[in-house]
């Protein structure tokens, strides 16, 4: 069982529940569960969508999209019915915590997935999980069905005319599921292959119909957001990033686990303070702030609040929320290594660029780190990488030449000390197998 | 020949099957949940497999198998018992789990994709499963096993492998 | 959809709003380079070569899935493009392995084009590549895998275009690999449309691998010999020890009214040219009953001499059989021949669809009479009879694609279940045609028990425009009747399905005991009747009782021109010995094994002529391969004529200038091209001196003359492109034609059998019995 942890510093909202057995339906509706369901099915599409816009609340799956302002994009005239897409790929690494929603608080998903149809006028919708969370699929699974029980699903929810159905669904293994486009795909019984867009989602999506997809995070949000007020919602947060939202912090951090803050705390504070510092009191070396796609930032660079802009701002982006701790005996050039090594793996292999381009960057690497490299690599990696950026079908492309380009840019010097002293300086830690 | 004559799908199996396409809109979006159940109880996804799922759903084999083997979880060679599933991406490298890695492959005598010779045990890198702010984690078949140290390696070998024998003796 | 004007690289271009960027510049002739990007088939944005920028957008785009709009500007080529284009290729190459020196597509591949054009020669790659060894999926179809860019463009061509769905994608990323549907092998209609698509030498031909290299070949357009359907297919062809050899076919040519489609036996089934058993002397049966080989000299002669004797003896001695898969010129000489020269109106030939009804019916009608671009292009067909899929492969494509890309509604009715289904609006299961035409004329009762019967009617009365497509199960008085229904509708026209390369060319001749070249009665006041003076003017027999007058000796000879009516009527051994029997023929035939004389002809690929196919698609044959030995039917029957003493210049209109004369001379030294041009045009325009007895032009000019049907757009013709014949032109109905008696005997071809060529055809063969091996262990699971 994953542990839980706390710190003064959390605003726990969307954590509210966590520890408190509200993955059973009884003990949900003790803590004010499916208040927000009824209220949005009384108030009606307008003032949801209104709420959500005034949330501020961002998409918490990565690209930090406005939530209100996707579900206003749905058309409310279809010939095609529509669809609300829950994201629980949660496959970036350094990502979690969507694990914890699903294993602690079930039920916010689905009366999330509730009021995001309600919003959209859609009857259906689909929880996907990543297929290696069975034992979460199975606690969401059970939850439906206490929800099917009580009324809140089915032909007439809540005692309404409304309809709503939901269905969660298992993946199998693809991280390339968790983009949208790919999710459907998957949903439909396709390899995870993304599509061309436009259409947009939104316009055309799962089966041909206008579908809305958020991350598990983002939909555990809406009801709390609904509850609070879309206003009060926005102030937790900083300027044009409402709420707060789940950080994971992980690898070399004294107390690692998953804390939800408030839109843009200050990352030195969330690494030295909520987690402790560094783990074994070492130096930091560098942190990945947002999941393993986003370049890091070096020990000079922490000095920023943890929203999608500032982190931006900084050349980085907030990603997924997994903050990832690096300490000084840390050899970058491997880390580098195993970080392409999982896109590599993950790449769909639709698209010329992303397909060659991370077998390429792997095998590098790979050779590089082993000591077999030379001074032309590092500009070919580079060249290689920057030859990637923008170029490829869909965004994994750029997840992996993106943090690539970061290590090679910061951490050159490493890369260099490798040709020197062979085969790694810094090594820790036993060879990634050569392929 | 009835499809019902020629499964070798369980019963229940078979009718949680039923119950899954009627669910959908589209009947082929139960394939991949289906092809992963189908492989926990078979073991992996064998010709017979395939083909019986590809004339439940009603496409064909070719088109079952191009979705199957673009997804890392399903197998087409039988594994162990328990699948002993090592996370060695970032977070879980930074706090030992190629470390993690290596002890099992020591105590099982087998490498990546390995098989034990009594089929209790299978061995396999994984990319990242979701379990970084407990790192470093592996995954035995479905159930996670987090912050590791290298002494629970034997432990927990030692437990599957009880299981195993009381499984067999069954 | 209305025009929109948008900018190119500074040029403002204009093209219906929605068209896609990369057609759009095409047209223009803008090169937009593309690997995955193929007209027709589901868009992939995969190769990323396309990459265009466009103003206000932040990254690159893909021209292959921009539809243009209104006031757009984009460029196509800057220093930008061409730098992402270069690495794409450089990625590509990466895994690549370079063995074009080796590698079929070597010099007509498109990734060695672009790497030349975008110069990603040097390799940045140090890494080993993946390595597989090359697989044979099929006698014809070889995959070498590290060669695949996955373009997915044979997936979609096998599963989109031909709808066999046989080809998939399996694994991921650089894994990922394309995969047939038999795991190792491919259990298809192996049409080898992917190895056609594909842009590199992934896909690879059984046929031609190996072979030769592209550069050494000369690529020769002309039509296939196999089917009604008249395919253009491009034959390679080199020099070899006896003349020229055919390494492959293929459909490089994308213009034929087959477009991007060839099928097994168009690309395949070529190899019968150079079959060990095909026949290259003349044979001459000798003292002992044995057929001997002989000089054409002495052939000639002895078949010159017993026709004349059988001449002299009177008119309708001799019995002509011509051939549906002989040229138009050759079956018009041959029965020109026979009417004038043999004096006999005992000529037929193995027919194959009841076109006489056909084109009575459209007399006054000619615009009744669809071609195949007109069904390739129907919003509504209905298809009766016959499986199209198998008998008539380039029909069901053009109906498939139709159906893809422009939503063409198609009816079909059938006695069993099609393929085509899959496309169809509506297919009904009918008892039987005669009762499906009275039902669609109103009679209820002649389809009261068939389920969607009353849907299927009302639906097509519903339809204001409609192609009929008839098979060979209507003829005579049923054919008559379904085409007097449409007739009398506004928006209705006509297809009849026949068998062989010039089934509607042969009958459109007057291969026919009864009927002249057009279907012109033998009576009556046609120019063409002055012509043929002296011709018999009654009736002769048809090809069974030709066969039968000549194994009682009523016959003193049969001439049979690339026919095997021995096998087709089941003739008894040694059954023919009471008559001189003829063949010219490519094979030793069950009718040559019997006969006098055995004269070896060339075939379809070795001369050069035109042939219609069943829609009435007048074509050019060319020469291609050139077999030592052979002649083709045209020369041989001019020969006959000579050595008969007859003045061959009434036979051929050769050398009867109609005044303009080509300065000949100009054809060498500088103005050659000048010279050239000059003389297609003559020709083009049927000016030109026709200066031999042997050329078959010259009867070409005597048939657009004489044929009222074959009045020809020649320039387009002579251009390669095919022209529409007009059946019912000129033509007067008669009723003495009323309840002629069709003797039709449809073949029903397969997708790998194909009459006697089909026999000889090894590769053929080979598919025919591959494919049967799958089935027949299906059925015995
Ligand atoms: C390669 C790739 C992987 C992604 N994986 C996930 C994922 O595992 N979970 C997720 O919620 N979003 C993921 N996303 C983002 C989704 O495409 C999508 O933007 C998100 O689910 C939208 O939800 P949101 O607006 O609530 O953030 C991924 C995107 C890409 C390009
Ligand atoms: S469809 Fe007919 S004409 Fe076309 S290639 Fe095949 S056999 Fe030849
Ligand atoms: S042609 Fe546009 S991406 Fe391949």
């Amino acid at each position: 069982m994953p542990r839980l942890v706390s710190h003064p510093d959390e605003v726990k909202i969307v954590t509210r529940r966590f520890g408190m057995g509200a993955s059973k339906i009884d003990r949900y509706l003790e803590l004010d569960g499916y208040a927000s369901a009824r209220k949005a099915l009384a108030e009606g599409s307008d003032w949801i969508i209104n709420e959500m816009k005034a949330s501020g609340l961002r998409g918490r799956g990565g690209a930090g999209f406005p939530t209100g302002m996707k579900w206003s994009f749905v058309p409310k005239q279809s010939a095609k019915p529509k669809y609300v897409l829950v994201n629980g790929d949660e496959s970036e690494p350094g990502t979690c915590k969507d694990h914890l929603i699903f294993l602690h608080d079930p039920h916010a998903v689905i009366e999330g997935t509730i009021i995001a149809g309600l919003a959209i006028g859609a009857k259906m919708g689909f929880i996907y999980l990543r297929g290696e969370y069975r034992y979460l699929i199975e606690n969401v699974e059970r939850a439906v069905a206490e929800a099917y029980e009580r009324g809140f699903l089915g032909r007439n929810i809540f005692g309404s005319e409304t309809e709503f159905q939901v269905i969660v669904q298992s993946g199998a293994g693809a991280y390339e599921v968790g983009e949208e486009s790919a999710l459907m795909e998957s949903l439909e019984g396709k390899r995870g292959v993304p599509r061309i867009k436009p259409p947009f989602p939104a316009v055309v999506g799962l089966y041909g119909g206008p579908t809305v997809i958020n991350n598990a995070e983002t939909i555990a949000t809406v009801p709390h957001v609904l509850a609070m007020g879309g206003a009060a919602y926005a102030a937790v947060g900083s300027e044009r990033n409402g709420g707060t939202r789940l950080f994971g912090l992980s690898g070399h951090i004294a107390r690692p686990g998953v804390y939800e803050l408030p839109m843009g705390y200050s990352l030195r504070k969330m690494i030295y303070e909520v987690g402790g510092g560094v783990r074994g009191g070492r130096k930091l070396k560098a942190v990945v702030p947002g999941g393993s796609s986003t370049p890091v930032l070096l020990p000079e660079e922490i000095d920023i609040g943890m929203d999608f802009d500032q982190v931006g701002k900084a050349g980085s982006m907030l990603g997924s929320g997994g903050v990832v701790v690096i300490d000084d005996q840390t050899c970058m050039v491997e880390f580098a290594l195993r970080t392409i090594k999982f896109y590599q793996h993950e790449s769909c292999g639709w698209c010329i660029p992303c397909r060659e381009g991370t077998d390429w960057l792997k095998k590098s690497l790979t050779r590089f780190h082993a000591g077999f490299g030379t001074e032309k690599d590092i500009d070919n990696i580079q060249y290689l990488a920057e030859n990637m950026m923008g170029r490829t079908f869909c965004p994994l492309g750029d997840a992996a030449a993106m943090p690539t380009l970061g290590f090679v840019k910061k951490f050159r010097k490493e890369f260099e000390d490798h040709l020197h002293g062979k085969p790694c300086p810094y090594a820790h830690h036993p060879e990634v197998e050569l392929v | 020949m009835s499809a019902e004559a020629m499964t070798l799908f369980s019963p229940e199996l078979a009718a949680r099957f039923d119950a899954l396409v009627e669910r959908y809109p589209v009947r082929r979006s139960a394939l991949i949940p289906m092809l992963l159940y189908a492989q926990d109880e078979v073991g992996y996804l064998s010709d017979a497999v395939i083909d019986e799922v590809a004339r439940r759903i009603g496409i064909t084999p070719l088109d079952v198998r191009n979705v199957a083997t673009y997804y890392s979880m399903l197998r087409f060679v039988p594994a162990g018992r328990y699948n002993i599933q090592v996370c060695t991406n970032i977070s879980c490298m930074l706090r030992g789990g190629y470390r993690i890695f290596e002890q099992f492959q020591e105590r099982l005598g087998i490498g990546h994709k390995g098989v034990t010779a009594d089929g209790v045990f299978s061995l396999e890198e994984v990319e990242c499963i979701g379990a970084c702010c407990w790192a470093p984690a592996i995954q035995v078949n479905y159930d996670f096993h987090d912050e590791l140290t290298e002494e629970q390696v034997d432990a927990i070998l030692d437990e599957y492998r009880s299981r195993s024998q009381k499984a067999g003796s069954r | 959809m209305a025009d929109v004007t948008f900018t190119v690289d500074g040029k403002k271009l204009t093209a219906p709003a929605g068209t896609l960027l990369i057609e759009a510049c095409r047209k223009a002739g803008i090169e937009i380079p593309a690997f995955c990007y193929y007209p027709g088939l589901s868009l992939q944005a995969a190769c990323r070569m396309c990459v265009v920028r466009q103003e206000k957008v932040p990254k690159l785009q893909t021209a292959c899935t921009t539809p243009v709009a209104e006031g757009q500007v984009f460029i196509t080529d800057s220093p930008e493009i061409a730098q992402a284009r270069k690495a794409t290729l450089q990625l590509l190459l990466g895994n690549h392995p370079l063995d074009c020196p080796v590698c079929d597509a070597g010099g007509e591949c498109e990734l060695q084009d672009m790497t030349f054009k975008y110069g990603a020669g040097e390799s940045l790659y140090a890494e080993a590549k993946q390595h597989r060894e090359e697989q044979q999926w099929s006698p014809v179809v070889y995959f070498d895998r590290p060669r695949c860019i996955l373009c997915y463009r044979c997936v979609r061509m096998c599963g989109e275009g031909m709808d066999v769905w046989a080809l998939g994608i399996q694994n991921r990323g650089v894994s990922a690999v394309i995969a047939p549907n038999g795991g190792d092998h491919l259990d298809c209609e192996q049409c080898g449309m992917c190895i056609d698509v594909c842009p590199v030498g992934a896909l690879t031909s059984g046929t031609y691998r190996y072979k030769s290299r592209p550069w050494e070949m000369n690529h020769v357009s002309t039509v296939c010999t196999h089917c009604g359907d008249g395919c253009k297919v491009t034959l390679g062809v080199r020099r070899a020890d006896d003349g020229m050899e055919i390494v492959r076919a293929d459909n490089r040519d994308k213009s034929g009214i087959n477009g991007d489609f060839l099928c097994a036996k168009g690309r395949f089934g070529f190899d019968f040219v150079h079959a060990k058993d095909r026949l290259t002397r003349p044979l001459v049966r000798n003292a002992a009953g044995v057929l001997e080989p002989t000089t054409w000299e002495k052939a000639i002669r002895l078949v010159a001499q017993k026709f004349g004797e059988a001449v002299q003896a009177g008119d309708g001695q001799i019995g002509v059989i011509g051939s549906p898969r002989i040229t138009n010129e050759e079956n018009y000489l041959l029965q020109k021949f026979a009417r004038t020269v043999l004096r006999t109106q005992h000529i037929d030939h193995e027919r194959t669809a009841d076109y006489p009804t056909f084109s009575r019916m459209l007399a006054g009608a000619e615009d009744r009479a669809a071609s195949h671009r007109e069904i390739a292009a129907a919003p509504a067909i209905l298809v009766l009879g016959g499986n199209p899929t198998e008998e008539h492969p380039l029909l069901a494509w053009s109906l498939r694609t139709n159906f893809r890309l422009n939503h063409a509604r198609l009816y079909l009715a059938n006695t069993q279940s099609i393929r085509l289904e899959r496309q169809a609006r509506q297919a009904l299961r009918i008892p039987d045609y005669d009762a499906l035409v009275r039902f669609l004329a109103g009679e209820d009762a002649a389809m009261a028990h068939v389920a969607g019967a009353a849907e299927f009617r009302e639906a097509l009365l519903a339809e204001e425009s409609l192609v009929v497509v008839a098979g060979a199960e209507y003829r005579g008085a049923s054919l008559a009747a379904l085409m007097r229904w449409g007739l009398c509708r506004t928006g209705v026209k006509f297809a009849l399905l026949s068998d062989f390369a010039n089934a509607r060319g042969a009958a459109d001749m007057g291969i026919y005991p009864d009927l002249l070249p057009g279907y012109l009665p033998l009576t009556g006041d046609q120019p063409l009747h002055g012509e043929y003076a002296g011709m018999p003017a009654s009736s002769g027999l048809d090809m069974t009782a030709m066969v039968e007058a000549a194994t009682t000796g009523v016959l003193k000879a049969l001439y049979v021109v690339g026919s095997d009516p021995v096998s087709a009527l089941g003739v008894a051994e040694g059954a023919l010995r009471r008559s001189f029997v003829v063949v010219e023929d490519c094979f030793l035939t069950a009718t040559a094994a019997q006969a006098d004389v055995v004269l070896p002809a060339a075939s379809l690929y070795e001369k050069t002529g035109t042939v219609t196919s069943c829609y009435g698609d007048i074509q050019m044959v060319r020469k291609a391969a050139d077999v030592a030995g052979v002649k083709p039917d045209f020369e041989i029957v001019v020969r006959l004529a000579g050595a008969m003493g007859v003045d061959v210049r009434k036979l051929v209109p050769f050398g009867q200038s109609t005044g303009v004369r080509a300065d000949m001379g100009q054809s060498r030294g500088a103005q050659a091209g000048e010279a050239d041009r000059h003389a297609v045009w003559l020709t083009a325009n049927g000016l030109e001196p026709r200066l031999s007895p042997f050329d078959p032009l010259a009867t070409l000019d005597e048939v657009e003359r004489l044929v009222p049907s074959y009045r020809l757009d020649r320039l387009n013709l002579f251009a390669g492109n095919e022209t529409a014949s007009a059946p019912g032109a000129g033509f007067v109905p008669l009723d003495s034609l009323l309840g002629r008696k069709d003797g039709v005997v449809a073949t029903h071809p397969g997708l790998f059998r194909s009459g006697e060529l089909g026999r000889q055809t090894e590769t053929l063969q080979k598919l025919q019995a591959y494919q049967e091996g799958f089935h027949s262990a299906a059925a015995a699971d």
